[in-house]
């Protein structure tokens, strides 16, 4: 468990614009009637992403009286959901570094000592010119790349504290790399070249084999 | 080592396109409606002579969980629901990740199949939070597949589906099913007490099957190649078929790859992660299946089968099948720590055991490391493991207590070391000595 608290500073109003209450209704009625508290999480998301990447309490309010949930629920949804960030967050980006078991061992501990160097000395806090944020996090769930990082929506794996630096030059100049391995590997083979998948059947071979069996 | 042939996931890598048509040429959504004929029974009893156990981590056997669910027209009227389990968030696990990326219309067409098994019309995909980019390729999957009226009202298979995309926000315990069911039903996800079963009081109070991605993903083919292909892959008794294996750590390629079950470590390291760094001398231990289970030193590993019943032997277990390697320049000591670290930050809160269990066991083993503590320290830590295993509600108390259960058995000589170097010189900086001397 952790202790998440809101913000001091928070805005007076949030609402969501228009795009947002059509894509929230879609989302409410993805559910059988009277289950809406089931998009909560997603109709969050989508207010912090509105929001430049953070949760403020008016957009928990606001959530809540749009799903007619007390408001007491969607403050605990957002406290015990470690992604929603109830603090601002940098403007460019915030960094979010794997830092579980997998990524220790293939060095994260030195990303987080470039974090604490370039960006800001302490996790989710901004930098100097409010343009960057980072904090540990919990396994992301790709650990054959690892170390690896999500920014914004995307994951930069394979990294070394070379690589780092050079995303962060580019982050620096609005230039978003593209994202993935770092490392010149497409995605989860060994790098160098799959040891597998390397003589596929033919689609006829394949039907003519399910055809068969069946 | 598997054939190509013997495949079940041939876009593992995304070399191809996820679309539904790259997708049907490797053999996706083919003589869908011939399997839907035969039946629920028929698939029920196929998955049951497959032997497929299910691939989240506890192994239960899949055709088993399915046939709990009350049968068509003997229910109460309730609507029954699927729900795939895609909260992967164990470290050392990423074997979902590339299904839902790269192969999405496996477990689509699964969901289908264990759909209409279940009689649910409903299917929810509980994808967690930082899989965004795989949660578009999933969503692109199901429009893809609305368009051909493959899932959806008056579908052309024989069976309508609604399927759905719900996302959670970073919460490991949300991939315990009853939390997911909380979680997706608005609120905190907190476990809940078993009985009643998801089958009988799941979501919405209504008949539930929860599954794990792999699990369902590898439906398809099996129903479509024979139980009797299935159950011929895979070298031991009791656990069949391919199982996909994410090798991480102190290996030279770290992988994903699909190999057959009970495969040997050493051959699926060699083979396919370029073996270890430094050699198979330099191996210190193995954690076999996710941070859960509990690590092997490298004696128990040069030739230790991968399947269910000998992990367990060894007192440890194949989980996820999520390999993470350690050579001598870990700290395993450190290394656990950081494990119960996870533990900590992931515990729900809900029952005392494992909300003070977990940071307690945390905090000790913080001193361990730097062999701040009292021998007598390491009994005590073991009892308070054992204080947390099997008195929570959910699982997470036990994988809490196994890891660090796993350090003591095996690495208790490397803790002893450190607290009498501690107390023959405490104040000393750096009076530990890394890496481990053996």
């Amino acid at each position: 468990m952790s202790a998440r608290r809101l913000a001091a500073v928070q805005p007076n109003y949030f609402s969501f614009n228009e795009k947002n209450i059509a894509w929230a209704k879609e989302q409410v009625a993805k559910y059988p009637i009277g289950r809406g508290a089931s998009a909560i999480i997603s109709l969050m998301w989508r207010a912090q992403e509105q929001h430049g990447g953070w949760l403020p309490e008016p957009a928990i309010r606001y959530v809540a009286d749009f799903l007619s949930m007390p408001y007491i629920r969607a403050f605990e949804i957002a406290t015990f959901y470690t992604m929603f960030h109830l603090s601002p967050v940098g403007r460019k980006a915030h960094i979010q570094v794997c830092t579980s078991l997998p990524c220790m061992l293939r060095g994260s501990d030195e990303l987080i000592g470039v974090c604490k160097n370039r960006i800001v000395s302490e996790p989710d806090i901004l930098s100097a010119d409010s343009s960057f944020s980072w904090e540990r996090v919990e396994c992301l769930g790709a650990c054959v790349n690892a170390p690896m990082m999500l920014i914004g929506s995307d994951t930069y794996e394979d990294l070394t504290v070379k690589k780092f630096n050079e995303l962060l030059d580019h982050l620096e100049a609005d230039n978003f790399p593209p994202p993935g391995p770092q490392n010149g590997r497409h995605s989860s083979e060994p790098l160098g070249g799959a040891t597998t998948l390397t003589t596929l059947p033919a689609e006829e071979k394949i039907k003519r084999r399910n055809a068969d069996a069946l | 080592m598997l054939s190509d042939e013997n495949r079940i996931f041939t876009n593992l890598y995304g070399f191809q396109s996820s679309s539904l048509e790259s997708a049907r040429k490797r053999g996706a959504w083919d003589e869908t409606k011939s399997v839907i004929e035969k039946g629920a029974e028929w698939i029920i009893e196929e998955m049951k002579a497959s032997g497929l156990r299910g691939r989240g981590g506890a192994g239960f056997p899949t055709g088993l969980k399915w046939s709990f669910m009350p049968k068509a027209g003997e229910g109460d009227g309730r609507p029954h629901y699927l729900i795939v389990n895609a909260d992967e968030s164990e470290p050392g696990t990423c074997k979902d990740r590339e299904i839902l990326r790269h192969d999405p219309h496996l477990l689509l067409e699964g969901c289908l199949f264990a759909s209409f098994t279940i009689s649910a019309h409903v299917c929810y995909i509980y994808i967690r939070g930082e899989f965004i980019r795989e949660r578009e390729a999933l969503q692109r999957a199901i429009d893809e597949s609305y368009e051909a009226r493959l899932l959806g009202k008056n579908s052309v298979t024989g069976w309508d589906l609604d399927c759905y995309v719900h996302h959670g926000a970073g919460a490991y315990i949300c991939g315990e099913e009853t939390a997911l069911l909380e979680s997706l039903e608005g609120r905190k996800g907190l476990p809940r007490m078993k009985p009643p079963y998801p089958a009988n009081v799941g979501l919405y109070g209504c008949p539930t099957t929860i599954n794990n991605v792999e699990s369902i993903a590898v439906v398809p083919s099996i129903l479509r190649r024979g139980a009797n292909w299935f159950s011929s892959l895979g070298r031991v008794k009791n656990s069949t078929g391919s199982k996909l294996f994410s090798i991480s750590g102190h290996v030279n390629k770290p992988c994903t790859v699909e190999e057959e079950m009970g495969i040997v470590l050493r051959e699926l390291i060699e083979k396919h992660a370029g073996g270890i760094r430094g050699g198979w001398d330099n191996l210190l231990a193995v954690i076999p299946g996710g941070v859960s289970v509990p690590c092997l030193p490298a004696k128990e590993c040069w030739d230790l089968s991968m399947d269910f019943d000998t992990l367990r032997e060894k007192h440890s277990g194949l989980g996820t099948a999520a390999v993470m390697v350690m050579d001598k320049s870990t700290d395993i000591v450190n290394a656990i720590a950081r494990v119960s670290y996870f533990y900590k930050h992931e515990s729900c809160g809900q029952c005392t055991p494992c909300r003070e269990g977990t940071g307690w066991m945390w905090r000790v083993l913080k001193r361990m490391v730097r062999g701040e503590a009292h021998e007598h320290e390491i009994d005590m830590l073991l009892n308070v493991t054992k204080e947390v295993e099997g008195n929570t509600i959910c699982a997470l108390g036990d994988a809490a207590a196994w890891p660090v259960q796993g350090l003591i058995r095996h690495f208790s000589h490397e803790i002893r070391r450190r607290i009498k170097e501690y107390a023959a010189n405490p104040k000393a900086e750096g009076a530990v000595s890394f890496p481990v001397k053996r």
